[in-house]
């Protein structure tokens, strides 16, 4: 059976050759156009004049386009319309599109968009958490807060207690593969669109919308994407409407793609967030209760910061019972790019947040911070609870396996051991110290918008018993498509040879969700099972009619009794009786029920788990610091490939650990993004990951009912990365006797400046 | 101008601008889509290419690499990479069979990057890889398929056929041509590897309407080693620089190793990084530590000058209109010299602060003191508060705590998105208490500790 094996990616062969295709890599028409964003130089005030006769006049303008010529609507927002494509008069952050030039050339357009004289009679920007809460600045009414018992009475009786905060850093996605979109004017109104995009199904919709049209006149495209990370999932939308709106005016085909420094001033990143804590705990470090106050910069939009805000509040129990807590999010409007999904969606924000606390109240009770975690983690699966097990939000936990997870990590990591060789490095040496971080995680799977959780599939057989797949998510480098295909494979009994993987098109499967919060593989992997098993008991039935007998799909085989069909010949043996070789698959994820409101009810379908132990050595002159050692056990289910699985949790890791060290994003007093560009904004680099990196998947089977028992592992491994952040306060808390406070990124400078604290 | 070169093994004949870029013409004129545009400033690696010339094969970027470069050399995109009968390269077989691609964009820079080292039999693929930049896979698979490689042969085609020659358009082919050149064009651009000028094109989107290349002046590219100097023609690329501080200057070595990545020491000259006049290029604190000598060039007029001379402020030195940096000389050993570079990432990152230390200790007296920084002011420059409190005191933790006080007189550094301006001077004062445990032996780099 083709699910459970190690295929390569399914593109594999066209990435190392340079064969695979992205946006701009696709032929385009002789007579294509290209566009370029003319963008606001601050970041909030009225534009009171916009001069671009010299943006008309540069060479190989074809026209120049503000939101007075926009046609229909003028609004690239995944959710509450206030997203205008250009600015319509106020200016909300430093990088804003103004105008669109459209030209003869990439290079051309890019020329001209520098060449607007704007005149902007110029505001205070609100930047910071501080400025918006002291302006009240902020999306929704107030702060959103949710309850679990009496907090206030178990912090007040508490046999312990402590407070902190920890402030963490925004992060650029950084796919590599920047933002794209190519539009093709059709007849008769259509467009057809090619977009970069985690979302097909949005892109249509607002392409649709901004050309006054049906979203039946519109159809969007997508192969594959050059990373998406989330970056992807509402960021594209701009791109894609632009050129159609382009495409429409000049009645050419129009391409826009981002120059990676524009990429980095439009798009939205990562919510960072400050998170502060009262805790109360017992002597053995057992949680009675927390309170904890989560703000975030939104940025000037609202896009996705609701949910993302609500998942941080989602994880903030993270692997812990906690007795009592309240949580309370203010989502912060600022004159800042809007921020956006991504991998973790706020997740890892809120894992961060109670991680730090688990660190904190280990050291001052000088406990090993592993058996803290232990003390508090959630009752293991099938274990019998004197108190409920159930997360600040009322939903009960009923698949825990981190206990066990736990006990072989540290095992499998010679913990006990490597622990007294740290203690022994950092004795002997005045400059270096070492340190080691672990960390869980326990991650929900499913959208928290309800009925997001559906998908669609669309499958042929061909008479030649060639299998054409189709379906609602997007591939952007995870390996879904390859995993959904050995889904089909083995469906039929077939080799992943006899199934072509085709592009996502909303022609095909329509009213699709995005591809995001780790779902792809658990929604698009059960409605192809669902449209394979349709087909497969089609053709079961004629076979049957005809030969007689159970029938049954197996190594490329259809065997009836005593018949032994190839798959083909099972094909063309249905074909020729007239039955139908083509089915939709739709899956709707079972047994959900939320509100956001109130803050109950059961917003995932099961939880995705894993365990990290990470060494760091860290220099406590300048902050220098690396990564020695990583091991890690990760929970994927029965995992339908491993190999892809280990690499997102390889990737995840290391882009968790890159979020939480090098990657700083800075803007200045202005609220220009400094940090624009790789010259400026580090990701890891190759000598960055682990000199050990040890992975491997706790197999065994979800207990939800998932395709072939496996689980979702997009997002999950992301969080494994705060164990290297946890690891750098550790060694960084050898260097004294105080809590050092570590903040996030810990750059050299934050370490350094932590040692300090430390040391005080 | 005509610029000749071997694409894929073929000679090509291009009519091009001066600045136009390999890159775009790759993609857009040539309609090879292979390579990747991921940054557009040699950041990231995607757009990396193998270009062989006479002497060497070598990764390059060519998202800053002009055509005019490329004049009687070869260039390898991914689509080269495979036999002609598709049959794929060991590093790529190799990619496919570790799962070394995800979202696969910067694959084929990837590709590029490790069949040059393949070919140079290279093994340290941390440093062969350093500037190529993924974000999906973690490096490990990479790393895993760059290794399983390493024992395959390099297949018969990558072998370049015969490079093609002849005169190549705005690049002269001896210094005295290029000197007499520029003397009567000094309004033109000198550009050398273009991993700065590539910059002023891609990213400001300047037209340089005059320009002169100096790759092809090989006399410009000499490196001479005597009885007691080292001297760099400014032409030598920070590859070739980084290969010959290896046997007499280690610890810059080790820096250089961390300077840009591999495609850009292949492209960047040492003349180059000392004529651009950065206060944060990282090769000036280490040259001036040494002492060095430059060598300038105006026409027929040649005249050296102490290198700490050079930097008169922040986008001034000491070079006429229409002169040229030559070269550059140091001495040949100076086993106290120490350089060290902290920058928020380790590899293919400019420094926030880059210090070089070079004491002579005698009798455990400090008798000389050379100690200069980059990015601590608006030129690289010495510190001489901090040496004068030095020299002529006993080599104690006593004096150097003495001493780094005084860094606050030497240099009054800024803050910007590289680090602050009060962690700038913690870490230069701490760089001194580094040194000291340094020459005394004991450990002091992260980067040496094992697991």
């Amino acid at each position: 059976m083709s699910v459970g094996k190690s295929l390569p990616h399914d593109a594999g062969h066209l990435h190392v050759t340079g064969a695979a295709r992205y946006i701009d890599d696709i032929p385009t028409p002789a007579n294509t156009l290209h566009l370029a964003f003319g963008m606001s130089e601050c970041a909030a005030g009225t534009i009171t004049k916009m001069d671009l006769t010299a943006v008309r006049a540069a060479n190989g303008v074809v026209t120049v386009m503000t939101a007075d010529d926009l046609p229909f609507a003028n609004d690239v927002s995944p959710s509450a319309h206030d997203e205008p494509l250009l600015a319509t008069g106020q200016i909300h952050y430093l990088g804003q599109p103004l105008y669109m030039v459209v030209a003869t050339s990439h290079l051309a357009a890019r020329k001209a968009a520098r060449l607007g004289q704007i005149n902007v009679v110029e505001t205070t920007p609100i930047l910071t958490i501080d400025q918006a809460m002291t302006a009240n600045s902020r999306f929704e009414d107030g702060p959103r807060t949710w309850s679990k018992g009496d907090v206030d009475a178990a912090l007040k009786t508490a046999p312990n207690r402590l407070t902190g905060t920890i402030e963490m850093g925004s992060q650029e996605h950084f796919y590599l593969e920047g933002q794209a979109a190519l539009a093709l004017p059709g007849e008769d109104g259509d467009m057809v669109v090619h977009s970069s995009t985690q979302h097909p199904t949005e892109i249509q919709h607002k392409v649709a919308e901004a050309l006054g049209i049906p979203m039946h006149a519109v159809r969007c495209e997508v192969r594959r994407m050059g990373g998406g990370f989330g970056g992807k999932e509402s960021q594209g939308n701009a791109l894609a409407v632009g050129c159609a709106i382009a495409a429409r005016a000049t009645g050419r085909p129009c391409k826009m793609r981002y120059d990676r420094d524009d990429d980095m001033m439009i798009t939205g990143k990562r919510h960072d967030f400050r998170i502060s804590y009262d805790v109360g705990y017992d002597d053995t470090g057992r949680l009675t209760g927390v309170d904890f106050t989560q703000m975030t910069r939104c940025g000037w939009a609202l896009d996705l910061s609701i949910p993302v805000a609500d998942r941080a509040m989602l994880h903030a129990d993270n692997a812990y019972l906690l007795p009592t807590a309240r949580i309370t999010s203010h989502r912060l409007k600022t004159n800042t790019q809007s921020a956006t999904a991504y991998r973790g969606f706020g997740g890892p924000q809120g894992v961060l947040g109670i991680e730090r606390v688990m660190d904190h109240v280990a050291a001052e009770l000088g406990m090993d911070p592993v058996t803290v975690r232990q003390a508090n983690y959630y009752a293991p699966m099938n274990a019998k609870t004197d108190v409920p097990n159930t997360t600040p939000y009322g939903m009960e936990i009923t698949d825990f396996i981190l206990h066990d997870m736990t006990e072989q990590l540290l095992s499998d990591a010679n913990y006990t051991d490597r622990k007294a060789k740290v203690a022994a490095f950092n004795a002997d040496n005045p400059t270096l110290k070492r340190g080691l971080g672990i960390s869980p995680v326990k991650f929900g799977i499913s959208f928290t918008l309800t009925h997001l959780n559906q998908a669609g599939a669309l499958v042929h057989v061909y008479q030649d018993g060639s299998i054409h797949l189709n379906h609602g998510g997007t591939e952007m480098g995870q390996g879904l498509f390859q995993k959904v295909a050995q889904v089909a494979a083995s469906r039929f009994g077939v080799d992943i040879s006899a199934v072509k993987i085709t592009a996502t098109d909303t022609g095909k499967v329509p009213n699709t969700s995005a591809t995001a919060a780790s779902s792809g593989t658990d929604l698009n992997g059960m409605a192809v099972q669902i449209a394979c098993d349709t087909i497969r008991d089609r053709i079961a039935a004629c076979v049957a009619d005809h030969h007689g007998g159970d029938v049954t799909f197996k190594d490329g085989h259809v065997y009836a009794g005593d018949t032994k069909l190839t798959f083909a010949q099972a094909a063309m043996l249905a074909y020729t009786n007239r039955v139908s070789l083509s089915a939709t698959g739709f899956y709707k994820t079972p047994d959900l029920s939320w509100d956001r409101i109130k803050g109950e009810g059961r917003p995932f379908f099961y939880f995705a788990q894993g365990i990290a132990l990470t060494e760091v050595v860290i220099d406590t002159l300048t902050g220098e610091n690396r990564i020695l050692r990583t091991d890690v056990i990760h929970d994927a289910g029965a995992s339908l490939n491993p190999a892809l699985d280990i690499g997102q949790i390889e990737g995840g890791y290391v882009q968790g650990a890159g979020w939480l060290t090098t990657e700083e994003l800075v803007w200045d007093n202005d609220g220009r993004l400094r940090t624009h560009a790789p010259a400026t904004y580090k990701i890891p680099a190759m000598s960055d990951r682990p000199d050990i990196f040890n992975v491997s998947l706790w197999d065994a089977p979800n207990p939800a009912h998932t395709v072939y028992r496996s689980k979702a592992v997009g997002e999950p491994p992301f969080m494994l990365g705060i164990s290297a952040f946890l690891a750098l306060s550790d060694a960084v808390t050898a260097c004294g006797d105080s809590y050092p406070d570590l903040h996030a990124p810990a750059t050299a400078e934050q370490i350094l400046a932590a040692i300090k604290r430390a040391k005080a | 101008m005509k610029v000749t070169f071997l694409l894929n093994g073929e000679t090509v004949e291009v009519d091009t601008p001066a600045t136009q870029t390999l890159l775009d013409w790759l993609r857009e004129t040539r309609g090879l889509t292979g390579t990747k545009e991921g940054c557009n400033e040699g950041d990231c690696g995607a757009c990396s290419v193998i270009v062989t010339d006479a002497q060497t094969k070598r990764a390059l970027n060519a998202c800053i690499l002009f055509m005019p470069q490329l004049h009687g050399k070869a260039v390898r995109t991914v689509e080269g990479i495979s036999g002609p009968d598709g049959t794929l390269h060991p590093v790529q077989q190799a990619m496919v069979d570790h799962h070394g691609s995800q979202c696969g964009f910067c694959t084929p820079g990837f590709i590029a990057s490790m069949a040059a080292g393949h070919a140079n039999g290279r093994s340290d693929h941390d440093d062969v890889l350093a500037g190529n930049l993924c974000r999906c896979t973690g490096y490990a698979p990479i790393a895993r398929a760059a290794i399983a490689a390493e024992a395959m042969p390099v297949p018969i085609w990558m072998k370049e056929p015969e490079l093609p020659t002849g005169p190549a358009p705005f690049a002269p082919d001896t210094l005295n041509a290029l000197a007499t050149w520029y003397a009567a064009n000094p309004d033109a651009t000198v550009i050398a590897g273009a991993t700065d000028v590539g910059l002023w094109v891609t990213k400001q989107l300047r037209d340089l309407d005059k320009v002169v290349f100096l790759n092809r002046c090989t006399d410009l590219q000499h490196i001479t080693v005597t009885g007691d100097t080292i001297t760099f023609g400014a032409g030598a690329t920070m590859v070739d620089v980084h290969d010959t501080l290896r046997d007499h200057h280690p610890s810059y070595a080790e820096m250089i190793r961390r300077y840009g990545s591999e495609q850009v020491r292949a492209a960047a000259t040492i003349g180059g990084n000392i004529a651009n006049g950065s206060p944060i290029g990282d090769n000036p604190p280490a040259l001036i530590a040494l002492g060095a000598t430059l060598h300038l060039r105006h026409g027929d007029v040649s005249r050296d000058i102490p290198l700490q001379d050079f930097f008169i402020t922040y986008g001034k030195q000491d070079r006429a209109h229409g002169e040229l940096v030559t070269g550059v000389t140091i001495p040949k050993s100076a086993p106290n010299l120490r350089v060290y570079k902290v920058s928020k990432r380790f590899d293919q990152d400019i420094s926030a602060v880059c210090g070089a230390f070079n004491l002579t200790i005698t009798n455990d007296v400090v008798t000389d003191a050379k100690i200069a920084f980059g990015g601590m002011a608006g030129t690289p420059h010495r510190a001489s508060k901090v040496e004068a409190a030095l020299i002529g005191q006993p080599w104690t933790q006593t004096t150097t705590a003495t001493a780094a006080e005084l860094f606050t007189q030497d240099y009054t550094p800024m803050s910007d998105m590289r680090a602050s301006a009060t962690y700038r001077m913690e870490i230069a004062q701490n760089m001194l208490h580094r040194y000291f445990a340094d020459l005394a032996g004991l450990p002091v780099s992260v980067l040496e500790v094992q697991p």
